[in-house]
């Protein structure tokens, strides 16, 4: 077989792909994340030098966690010889294991437990997983998160410290344990998809990417953990949210509001993806909240147009979704439903009940309610709520052009 | 095997009604038993009030005695053990179980590398 030649994006393209698995495998192996994380860098460079010329191997990763390995095990002998207790200890874990290339995707599903460990804190969670598993250099994760480079690699750093310091184990939980802890998983990913979605602010390239990371990390779990609902729900909720991307804006940038938004531009692909798996869920029935909010989803993108979608069902779903997660910020989404199904008076009395003064969205709600139930002012004065309550530029945009057009 | 410290935070104006530190005692007298029994004991026990307590600090090269405790806050340490476990989630576990015998928080904090 002729090696196909590789150019540097081709690598690139290898490099974020396949980051993920190689640094778990050698996680595996050393027992250390950065041993790990050197010896990957260091066989990357390798490629880069070598493939452009020599072609790129049948199996990329393969290459990249043998050479990762034995690189790191030359280097770990070098530095153990000058008495360096950590070089050895890595050193003595590698023993016999084999470099496998993690084809069932065992090492990762480990080391993402260990990434959303509960020890350590929400924002090392997602830092962690990103950089670890989405390949993602920690210039880019600090990007990401509006963070200055050096704030991210210190919390990089201390948070890997504490995995290797108090032995926070590289494990897939017991069932016992499960339920909790691939809770906090699921969170991780969907942090750094609505992160991207939300695009509070920040590059926009860099939070598409994001929502692209969080998609493909829902997928290896939908793979690796194919009998867990929720897993299943998680992923079918991203596609179908990711689906009307292109309806969601304008070309200059404006948010469109779903009602106003050309169906046309939703991806059907997307879209299929997402039904198909809610059709899943549904028939297993074991509900639970990120499957309710895919169906919620799934009934929108089940509609031609906007007037023909079915709030009869979503209302239902909110009703099943309040009672498995009952917060105030659900029951103001169901208050939407409510609306549509009784009319804004009956939502606005549930709205008004909420009290979620704090939550521009409440305000944008009640605003719209308002607006339908002609009065102009009322309605005004709480859209001027709901724009000091964001520092989102697009929403306070979108907020004001809608409270503009009470006037005329 | 490392050792991790689990330091019983005690709010220093907490009291608790008799029947209810009995059950306290009752309950950590029959941890200590699980752990000893599942050979993770190094050590362990109940400590004074921080009322009692003494600091010795070092201020311009001599020794200054004063009346502790050391830090101002509102809860101290009122116990703790010591206990060896193969890994976090395995020193979790008796944290758990810390936490419920004394019904106060408890905070799991792992040696350096375990003296040769």
């Amino acid at each position: 077989m002729i090696p196909a030649s590789a150019s540097p994006s081709e690598i690139d393209r290898l490099f974020r792909q396949e980051y993920g698995r190689a640094v778990a495998v050698l996680v595996r192996i050393f027992g250390d994340i950065d041993v790990a994380e050197e010896a990957v860098q260091d066989a990357f460079t390798a490629a880069v030098q070598r493939w452009p010329t020599s072609g790129v191997p049948p199996s990329p990763a393969g290459w990249i966690i043998t050479t990762a390995r034995r690189r790191a095990i030359d280097r770990l002998r070098r530095e153990s010889t000058r008495q360096d207790r950590h070089a050895a200890a890595a050193l003595l874990h590698a023993g016999d294991e084999p470099a496998k290339e993690d084809p069932v995707g065992d090492d990762r599903l480990r080391l993402i437990f260990t990434c959303c460990h509960p020890s350590l804190s929400p924002s090392a969670q997602v830092a962690l997983t990103l950089r670890l598993l989405g390949g993602l250099t920690t210039a880019e994760v600090a990007h990401a998160f509006l963070v200055p480079e050096p704030t991210m690699a210190q919390r990089l750093v201390r948070a890997k410290g504490k995995i290797r310091d108090a032995k926070i184990p590289y494990r897939v939980p017991s069932d016992a344990e499960l339920p909790d802890r691939l809770r906090a998983v699921l969170t991780v990913v969907y942090l750094i998809f609505n992160e991207g979605y939300a695009a509070s602010s920040g590059d926009r390239l860099i939070r598409e990417d994001l929502c692209a990371e969080a998609i493909r990390l829902g997928r290896l779990l939908a793979t690796l953990m194919p009998d867990e609902p929720e897993v299943l729900g998680l992923l079918a909720l991203m596609l179908l949210i990711e689906s009307r991307r292109c309806g969601r804006t304008t070309s200059g940038g404006d948010l469109v509001r779903l009602s106003d938004q050309d169906r046309s531009l939703w991806d059907r692909d997307l879209i299929d993806e997402g039904q198909a798996i809610v059709r899943r869920c549904l028939q297993r029935n074991q509900p639970g909240p990120y499957q309710l909010q895919a169906a919620i989803n799934a009934v929108h993108s089940d509609a031609p147009t906007a007037m023909t979608t079915d709030w009869q069902q979503i209302l239902q779903l909110y009703d099943q979704l309040l009672v498995l997660s009952p917060s105030p910020v659900v029951a103001l989404h169901r208050a939407v439903a409510v609306a549509e199904v009784e009319g804004p008076a009956a939502a606005l009395t549930l709205v008004d009940d909420l009290g979620l003064t704090g939550y521009y969205l409440f305000h944008a709600i009640r605003a719209d309610l308002l607006r339908r139930l002609g009065r102009p002012a009322d309605a005004a004065s709480s859209y001027d709520e709901a724009i000091a309550h964001t520092d989102n530029v697009a929403e306070q945009t979108f907020l004001e052009r809608t409270r503009q057009t009470l006037l005329h | 095997m490392t050792q991790y410290l689990l330091s019983v935070y005690h709010p220093e104006e907490l009291t608790f009604p008799p029947e209810q530190l009995e059950k306290v005692y009752a309950d950590v007298d029959a941890l200590n038993s699980e752990i000893k029994a599942a050979g993770a004991w190094v050590f362990g026990g109940g400590l004074h009030p921080s009322s009692t307590a003494t600091v010795v600090q070092l201020r311009d090269g001599e020794v200054l005695t004063t009346d502790g405790p050391f830090t101002e806050g509102k809860e101290h340490v009122g116990g703790f053990w010591i206990i060896e476990a193969p890994d976090l989630d395995a020193a979790l576990e008796w944290g758990r179980k810390a936490t419920r015998a004394c019904i106060v928080p408890v905070e799991v904090r792992p040696f350096q590398d375990e003296p040769e």
